[in-house]
């Protein structure tokens, strides 16, 4: 398979914070369409990873590649200009705006010709938007801060995807969220899969969801990739063995 | 639009403006039964002049409030203002460009307040109350602490000539501050930028931009309700307005619904709000209660409204209504 027909690759990245080495050369890439899930505890280096990808850090060496090209990103919105979007853990949702208001925060629509607010056109947007994907909420109308943390959470994978993001960055997806919750993303994930436009990498604490909706894992222990390969052909026993190698290879050097 | 209606009860909650205009009419009734003389033209009249300058103030206050900040100095630039106006029309300038001009300067000491508020990360209520000690002592010094009398011409007619001329005002520019805060980009930004300042920035909303502008806008709209007084009161008064009528608008906009923690508010229940505060002195003053009563009543109400929001946002979210 040649290189052009990544989605997104990263190579050898590395990111040093004064003394810290937080990233120690980490490669990855993601065909279109294509899920990675990236495992690892906290402190490992995940979310600096994930702030490089997003544009939000630049990685001290290594570079990144969007379709085969080599790009640099100078900010967040400069990388979003090419299709990456990082769905926050803190959501970037206004709990006291509506549903659809959240849609189209700073992609507001107006109507042509004049400074003002198209309202319907917004509404009915967002739920055509949301039907896409099969979200649920009971209105358009109601205040973000009235719905449960799944709902919300899929209102800002839903907003990623209605701005054309083609590479979207999950960070903690399923974090404090209850097993209903938590299956109800999952399934949003798997149609979003399904249509096979976006490419997705998704950071997360639970090994065996991962496995389950990830095409492949990757994990990350102490800034290094200890592991890499198909869901399919590992399990979370191996996971957890390679884990438990690492915690007792730290535990002899102390 | 709401499907979800459950009764009278759950309207009033969902709706701030609704509950404090029931308060308003409930009030107006009382007042009427307890005073011949309440629905009457020149009380009505009274009571109208009375609110306005807060009722204008709120305006700009609520706008400040949503996004979260504040500002005290409001009712200083009040009494600054039309001192300007005064001294440039003195030095040979048409009245309605020195007008325009005082109001260019009120705008500015909102350009500056919000430019040391956001860029040097002072909070707005300290630099504010700041501003409002250093803006009464120019407007003390400029006016060697003497009130002037007001110029006049057609100009002062049209902006203060008339009984209403003072809530007309309040009323239209209320009009437009809801229509932008409901229907344009700023307001929608404006409401973003205090509810999830960090979720606003990441979608790439200009949080410092907003902040400075509306702290302009509710400085100039402070300028205007000061200029406007002082056409109807026919006299500038280096003490008028200051921190009481600045406490006053920032009371009307929390009585009226708006959130003093940022993210939700409304310009036409703060415009309600004010009218109940004015209503409430002005029926206790035709009922002969001590004037002293009226804080002790505006001091309660504000605590009352305070703790009722806090109470009912939770059992609003607990009941999913």
């Amino acid at each position: 398979m040649s290189e052009a027909t990544y989605a997104l690759e990263a190579r050898d990245i590395t990111k040093r914070f004064g003394q810290v080495q937080a990233l120690h050369g980490i490669s990855l890439n993601l065909k279109p369409g294509e899920m990675l899930g990236i495992l690892g505890d906290n402190g490992a280096g995940k979310s600096t990873l994930m702030k490089i990808l997003s544009g939000f850090h630049a990685p001290t060496t290594g570079e990144l590649l969007v379709k085969g090209k080599k790009v640099e990103f100078t900010s967040v919105d400069h990388a979003r200009s090419f299709g990456i979007e990082c769905v926050y853990q803190d959501l970037a949702l206004v709990n006291t705006l509506s549903v659809y208001h959240n849609m189209f925060l700073n992609r507001e629509i107006l109507y042509q010709g004049l400074p003002f607010l198209n309202h319907r056109k917004m509404r009915e947007l967002a739920a055509e938007a949301l039907a896409d994907i099969g979200v649920n909420v009971p209105s358009m109308d109601i205040e973000v801060g009235m719905l449960s943390g799944g709902q919300r959470q899929a209102i800002a994978i839903a907003r990623a995807v209605a701005s054309h993001a083609r590479i979207l960055l999950l960070d903690e997806p399923l974090a404090a969220m209850g097993a209903r919750e938590a299956s109800m993303i999952i399934a949003l994930i798997e149609r979003l899969k399904a249509r096979g436009d976006v490419s997705m990498i998704m950071i997360a604490h639970n090994y065996a969801q991962t496995l389950d909706v990830a095409d492949k894992v990757m994990l990350v222990q102490r800034g290094t990739c200890t592991f890499e390969g198909r869901s399919a052909e590992t399990s979370v026993t191996e996971l957890l063995e390679i884990v438990k190698r690492e915690y007792r290879g730290i535990t002899h050097e102390v | 639009m709401n499907k979800r209606q459950k009764g009278l009860l759950a309207f009033l909650l969902r709706k701030p403006e609704a509950s404090i205009s029931l308060v308003g009419i409930i009030l107006l009734i009382v007042f009427q039964f307890a005073s011949p003389v309440f629905f009457t033209g020149p009380n009505l009249q009274t009571v109208s002049q009375f609110f306005a300058p807060w009722a204008l103030i709120a305006c700009g206050e609520i706008m400040l409030l949503i996004c979260g900040e504040v500002d005290l100095s409001v009712g200083q630039v009040f009494a600054l203002t039309p001192f300007i106006m005064y001294f440039v029309a003195g030095a040979g300038v048409p009245l309605f460009l020195a007008m325009i001009l005082a109001l260019l300067v009120a705008g500015l000491l909102g350009l500056c307040i919000g430019f040391i508020t956001v860029h040097f990360g002072v909070p707005s209520f300290i630099t504010t109350l700041g501003a409002m000690l250093l803006i009464n002592g120019l407007t003390l010094t400029i006016s060697g602490g003497f009130p002037v009398d007001t110029p006049n011409n057609l100009l002062g007619n049209i902006f203060g000539g008339w009984a209403y001329s003072e809530i007309a005002w309040a009323v239209g520019v209320a009009v437009v501050m809801h229509t932008i805060l409901r229907h344009t980009r700023w307001g929608l930004q404006t409401i973003a930028a205090g509810g999830n300042p960090t979720g606003a920035a990441e979608a790439g909303i200009r949080i410092k931009h907003i902040k400075i502008g509306n702290f302009i806008l509710c400085s100039t709209i402070g300028g205007l309700a000061g200029i406007l007084n002082a056409f109807h009161v026919t006299s500038i008064d280096p003490n008028a307005g200051g921190a009481n009528v600045m406490f006053l608008a920032i009371a009307s906009s929390v009585i009226g619904g708006t959130s003093l923690m940022g993210g939700s508010g409304t310009i036409l229940g703060g415009l309600v709000g004010a009218a109940v505060l004015g209503i409430l002195q002005d029926g206790f003053t035709l009922l002969g209660i001590n004037a002293y009563t009226f804080d002790i009543i505006t001091g309660a109400a504000i605590l009352i409204t305070m703790i009722s929001n806090v109470q009912f946002a939770a059992w609003r979210r607990r009941s999913r209504i």
